[in-house]
């Protein structure tokens, strides 16, 4: 008897490789590598000076999408060349930058620099040429007031409104709900405007705030101020934090010997505070985390390995994707989908296209027709849980098995 | 009203506090009062000590006190280094301003390509250590800090005033021809001057690894407030750098207590301003 299965078997193997290659030959067809022209597409990052570290997270996520976007079509069949300046960290450089690179490099595009007050001084250069920007890290939405203007991250048009509630609905499934708690901030802009939202929607809420601090920042010594909150000894301490401040503030509160009840750190530097003795349990707002139910996402999986191979070769202690790394991941994709969208490189047109339309980014569907071109707002927590970051709230967004844990 | 404890705790961290400024500001006053240089890369060789320190401990863990017996003889020498060009170039207090703020900035981008601009946090278990007593806490390593800056500062002062070559070198800051007529050779205790300033700095480089934060730009965080320490304490002075640095600590602890920390930052120039409106004989 001829054995048939071993003939089907090799057919089989036979049919899925020309089948493959016929796929790999047609996506090629379609997908043809960009050629002509390059789309020229300028921006500045803080790459010195003191928000420096997160220029590197940025930059990084954008030579990944650049590399993308070639991989696919480019920018409408051209590919497409970054131009990236330094603005090192002050508005007045960033505002001279983008008035160069549109009247003097020429760009045909750009994407926006990082923070609320480089993004405002090159907000105005972009209204003066009618530049569509997009940026993902405008933390007061309410100052985008240019038409053409759209927000990468689903802050939504309100956060100090929306976030503090997300906030308080959290605390309130605590086993035992704060009733009382002290805001710190930095002075920081928009730390500064989160913190004023929580404080009020503390009290709309019957949260007590016994103490409500500002501090400026770049503040050396927290003795002074850990003292206070340990005075004050509320159940849940909310920190307006940047940066290494979350640290230095939980260092301080062990010297005294107190650690508070629960803690919310607004903006911190998330490897330290992960990996702190003091951070554990510690939560923080984000939009997303390398971890399901986002990894599921289009392209995530393979984004956040190229991320963690160019961190480490470029020696960022903090190797992990993050939802900050993913603002600038969906500038990309919205002015990708922008240009696809408008057939055009012309910004009215990609303007007129983005309000109308919906986004499929790294952060979920984004729309931009609401107030300040702001779509819904998509707040999550994340939690410091064995030395990493975890979504616990809303549960629909928690990694199985995560919860929310109260200290 | 703030409670006596919280007021004796912010009080004593605001003192612990300034004896970073005092450490760090005594380097500087020495070169300032004593060579008539403002040598303002001061700061960024700290900081540069500070990194070293940092990378020794978390790559190759090496004690933090063996670090510091490598670092400070290295920066003595960068130091001594530093001083042979301002002596070559015939720099005046002017024109070192200019040259040293490019030379810390020369460093804080070399700290910045082989660091990265990322924060970078000196993890020890004996960082966050405090000593009770009765109602307040004690930082350990605060505490030591303060001791060595005491210890540091009234050292220097003995010998700038007990010793020969100490006496020499507040002669030729007076009058140099005076002083070389005597036979002080001005211009080799300026190299150990410099070196010795800069050694300084590779000591408070050491304590800033181990209790702050180190990234580039915060090369430039401590610079008013040790200015101020400066001046308030007399150019050339390490016992007054020391003092007023735990003054102006203190000042803005007490200020953070009792008003708002957004206030702490008004504090030492406001003490400044009103010790040179008062003008006291010892200033």
């Amino acid at each position: 008897m001829v054995d048939r299965r071993g003939a089907w078997r090799r057919r089989g193997v036979l049919a899925a490789m020309v089948g493959g290659t016929a796929t790999l030959a047609a996506s090629s067809i379609l997908r043809a590598a960009p050629s002509g022209k390059p789309v020229r597409v300028g921006g500045t990052l803080s790459l010195t000076g003191f928000l420096a570290q997160t220029a590197a997270i940025h930059k990084i996520a954008s030579e990944i999408m650049v590399e993308e976007i070639n991989g696919r079509n480019g920018f409408l069949g051209r590919p497409v060349e970054y131009v990236l300046l330094d603005d090192q960290s002050k508005p007045e450089v960033a505002r001279s930058l983008y008035e160069k690179l549109i009247t003097v490099d020429k760009v045909d595009l750009i994407q926006g620099p990082y923070a609320t007050a480089p993004i405002l001084a090159a907000m105005g250069v972009a209204q003066r040429y009618g530049k569509v920007m997009v940026q993902s890290s405008m933390g007061i939405p309410k100052l985008q007031t240019y038409d053409r203007a759209f927000p990468a991250t689903p802050f939504g048009p309100e956060p100090n409104v929306t976030y503090p509630n997300v906030i308080l609905d959290a605390m309130a499934k605590f086993p035992t709900p704060p009733k009382s708690m002290v805001i710190l901030t930095s002075k920081f802009p928009s730390a500064q405007f989160m913190a004023l939202g929580m404080k009020e929607q503390a009290g709309k809420r019957g949260v007590k705030v016994p103490l409500y601090l500002e501090y400026e920042s770049g503040t050396r010594d927290f003795g002074a101020i850990a003292a206070r909150v340990k005075e004050a000894n509320a159940d849940f301490l909310w920190v307006g934090s940047l940066g290494l401040e979350s640290n230095l503030l939980l260092e301080a509160l062990r010297k005294l010997d107190y650690t508070p009840k629960n803690s919310f750190h607004l903006y911190p530097a998330p490897g330290p505070l992960a990996l702190s003795p003091d951070g554990d349990k510690a939560l923080c707002s984000t939009f997303l985390e390398p971890d399901e139910p986002f990894m599921s996402r289009p392209g995530m999986k393979r984004i956040a390995q190229e991320f963690k191979e160019k961190a480490t070769k470029a020696n960022l202690p903090y190797t992990t994707i993050d939802a900050q790394a993913c603002g600038m991941v969906a500038e990309w994709q919205i002015l990708e989908a922008g240009v696809n969208g408008a057939g055009s490189l012309d910004d009215e047109k990609i303007a007129a296209w983005l309000k109308k339309s919906k986004v499929e980014t790294i952060y979920g569907s984004t729309r931009f027709d609401g107030p300040y071109n702001h779509g819904d707002a998509a707040q999550l927590i994340k939690q410091v849980q064995d030395k990493k970051w975890k979504v616990v709230w809303p549960p629909e967004f928690a990694a199985p098995g995560v919860k929310l844990i109260a200290s | 009203m703030p409670s006596a404890t919280l007021l004796g705790q912010a009080l004593i961290s605001g003192v612990l506090a300034g004896g970073l400024y005092g450490l760090l500001a005594m380097g500087l006053s020495l070169s300032w009062g004593l060579l008539r240089l403002v040598n303002l890369s001061h700061f960024a060789l700290a900081f540069l000590s500070a990194y070293i320190v940092y990378e020794l401990g978390t790559t190759y863990h090496v004690e933090p006190w063996w670090s510091a017996a490598m670092v400070v003889p290295l920066m003595f020498l960068i130091g001594a280094g530093q001083h042979w060009l301002f002596d070559r170039f015939k720099v005046n207090e002017l024109a070192s301003l200019l040259i040293t703020f490019s030379f810390a900035v020369i460093v804080e981008v070399a700290i910045q390509l082989y660091w990265t601009a990322d924060f970078r946090r000196y993890e020890t278990e004996y960082a966050t250590r405090s000593i009770k007593a009765g109602p307040f806490y004690i930082p350990v390593m605060e505490l030591v800090l303060c001791i060595v800056a005491g210890l540091i500062a009234w050292g220097t002062w003995l010998w700038l005033r007990r010793t020969y070559v100490g006496k020499a070198l507040r002669a030729a800051a007076e009058d140099a021809e005076i002083a070389a007529a005597y036979g002080v050779d001005h211009k080799k205790l300026a190299y150990l001057l410099s070196g010795i300033g800069a050694a300084y700095a590779g000591i408070a480089g050491t304590f800033i690894a181990l209790i702050a934060t180190l990234a580039p730009a915060q090369i430039w965080a401590y610079l008013g407030v040790v200015f101020a320490v400066v001046i308030i304490g007399r150019l050339g002075n390490p016992l007054g750098a020391l003092a007023a640095g735990m003054l102006i600590g203190a000042s803005e602890s007490i200020a953070m207590a009792v008003l708002s920390p957004a206030w702490a930052p008004v504090v030492s120039f406001s003490v400044l301003i009103v010790i040179l409106l008062w003008d006291p004989d010892w200033l």
